[in-house]
């Protein structure tokens, strides 16, 4: 990666996305040759700021720093000075007054990673781990590494794969670096949602768009299904939660309708029985664990390229 | 100073290599050998295959060392180089490193802190083709295919036909 943060997916070449992945595999090749920990930075500090609650980025940035020798300093907002009204400049200043060079930032507001990186508060690296309804960088770092790896005859090129993904569109940032990695990388997008669900201007998109799960499955090679969020659903977007799993979840007999080689995904952390039924989250062509296990992977090598080399003189741009 | 060694004294270096390998280690049960990458992993094979050749064959593996280097600093993050440890693991071998030229160390102290991640050999041997000198820590290669006085703004360069089409190694300035 050319830059010294990772916002968004947008600001990255197939060529930067595929240097991600690669060494993510080799350090899944050291990792399965029996090295558990690497010295790479050791003496260097990460901060986890956390202003939304999470349980596996954060833990999964944590592993992933402490393979690497960081130090790691998780803060989370909750029982913190921001409840007391501090601000996130002020917050990030006194982090990285303690030594933080890298900062991993998850955010309600779409754009408070941006902000963090432009605003000059702090030298730090940045590193969006989700930004409200904006972006997720590593989840679709992730989920594109786990495709990867059960279609080797893509290796660096996704094109002829077919991936949808089913679900609350509107509100979710692991979407939207989705379809952009994706499309990036040469595969074919295509978004299944009730109508509710799907962002206006969506036939902006380079996707394709369809409200029918029933019509699409059989075309599938990886089925990504989002959680239905329940906190940013404030108003009714679809009648009834029955409904939705019949019209839209990965339940009973649908199941048998996927290809036979097609993947199962979903970022976590599941409703089951609502967008996905347990017996799909737990079948053989579920990768559900995998993403989890190259979660961690992806955000060593996300750590390595941004900070483990020589620092970028002063002024070093976005990526 | 132009080529040092060529094709067929390479490949004399590489036999003479191998049979002190197994004289060495009385035989070579034990014997496992790791390639550094680009050119070590090419030269472990090589031997490896020569070993087959002259007794019996042994596990060739590789280790990349990129992530225990200790100057990352001060160049831009470098690519990750594939690593691939032989099933059954290192412990009690009687490893041997493999590696095109030994210059200051660093690259085999890396391998060394590594190794030691992985398991605790019986041995730990080096196998250089080109030994030039200027150590910077306290290593010593076991094996070396030719000793080469250069000074600190010479180049080594060494070819090797798997990778570079031809065999041979060149001073430069």
């Amino acid at each position: 990666m050319r830059g010294s943060h990772l916002l968004s997916i947008a600001d990255l070449s197939r060529l930067e996305v595929l240097e991600v992945l690669d060494t993510a595999r080799e350090l899944a090749r050291i990792t399965d040759g029996g090295i558990r920990k690497l010295p790479t930075l050791r003496g260097r500090t990460v901060v986890n700021l956390f202003f939304e609650d999470s349980t596996r980025t954060r833990l999964s940035f944590e592993a992933a720093a402490k393979r690497l020798s960081a130090e790691i300093i998780n803060f989370s907002a909750k029982g913190s000075s921001v409840s007391k009204g501090e601000s996130l400049k002020d917050t990030a200043q006194t982090l990285e007054a303690m030594g933080a060079e890298l900062m991993i930032i998850r955010h309600s507001a779409s754009g408070a990673a941006l902000r963090l990186a432009e605003s000059g508060w702090v030298k730090s690296h940045i590193v969006n781990a989700g930004d409200g309804m904006h972006e997720h960088p590593t989840q679709a770092l992730l989920d594109a590494y786990s495709m990867r790896e059960h279609f080797p005859e893509h290796d660096r090129d996704f094109s002829g794969l077919r991936v949808g993904i089913v679900g609350d569109i509107l509100h979710s940032r692991v979407a939207r670096s989705n379809v952009l990695l994706l499309t990036t990388l040469g595969a074919q997008v295509v978004l299944i949602a009730p109508p509710t669900l799907l962002p206006i201007a969506i036939d902006q998109w380079p996707v394709e768009v369809s409200y029918n799960l029933d019509s699409e499955i059989r075309s599938l090679d990886a089925i990504m299904m989002l959680r239905v969020q329940a906190e940013r659903m404030k108003d009714a977007f679809f009648p009834s939660e029955r409904e939705y799993a019949r019209d839209y979840g990965l339940v009973g007999a649908r199941l048998k309708e996927l290809k036979e080689s097609a993947i199962i995904m979903h970022p976590g952390p599941m409703n089951r029985g609502l967008e996905i039924s347990a017996q799909s989250a737990d079948c053989r062509q579920s990768v559900i664990l995998e993403q989890v296990a190259n979660g961690v992977l992806v955000r060593m090598a996300v750590l390595y390229l941004l900070m483990g080399g020589a620092p970028i003189p002063t002024g070093g741009m976005l990526i | 100073m132009g080529i040092v060694l060529d094709q067929s004294e390479i490949e004399r270096s590489l036999k003479r290599i191998a049979h002190e390998i197994i004289e060495r280690n009385h035989g070579l049960d034990s014997v496992i050998l790791l390639g550094i990458p680009t050119r070590g992993v090419t030269m472990a094979h090589r031997i490896g295959a020569l070993l087959g050749l002259i007794e019996k064959a042994v596990p060739v593996g590789t280790l990349d060392i990129t992530m225990f280097r200790d100057d990352l600093r001060l160049r831009p993050p470098r690519a990750l180089l594939p690593t691939q440890i032989p099933a059954g693991g290192l412990e009690g071998r009687d490893l041997v490193l493999v590696d095109d030229v030994l210059f200051s160390g660093r690259t085999i102290r890396a391998a060394l802190d590594a190794i030691g991640e992985l398991g605790r050999p019986n041995s730990v041997q080096l196998a250089v083709l080109i030994d030039r000198g200027h150590r910077k820590l306290p290593i010593r290669a076991d094996y070396v295919g030719k000793n080469i006085p250069t000074n600190l703004r010479e180049n080594v360069k060494v070819q090797l036909l798997e990778i570079d089409g031809n065999d041979r190694v060149e001073v430069s300035l």
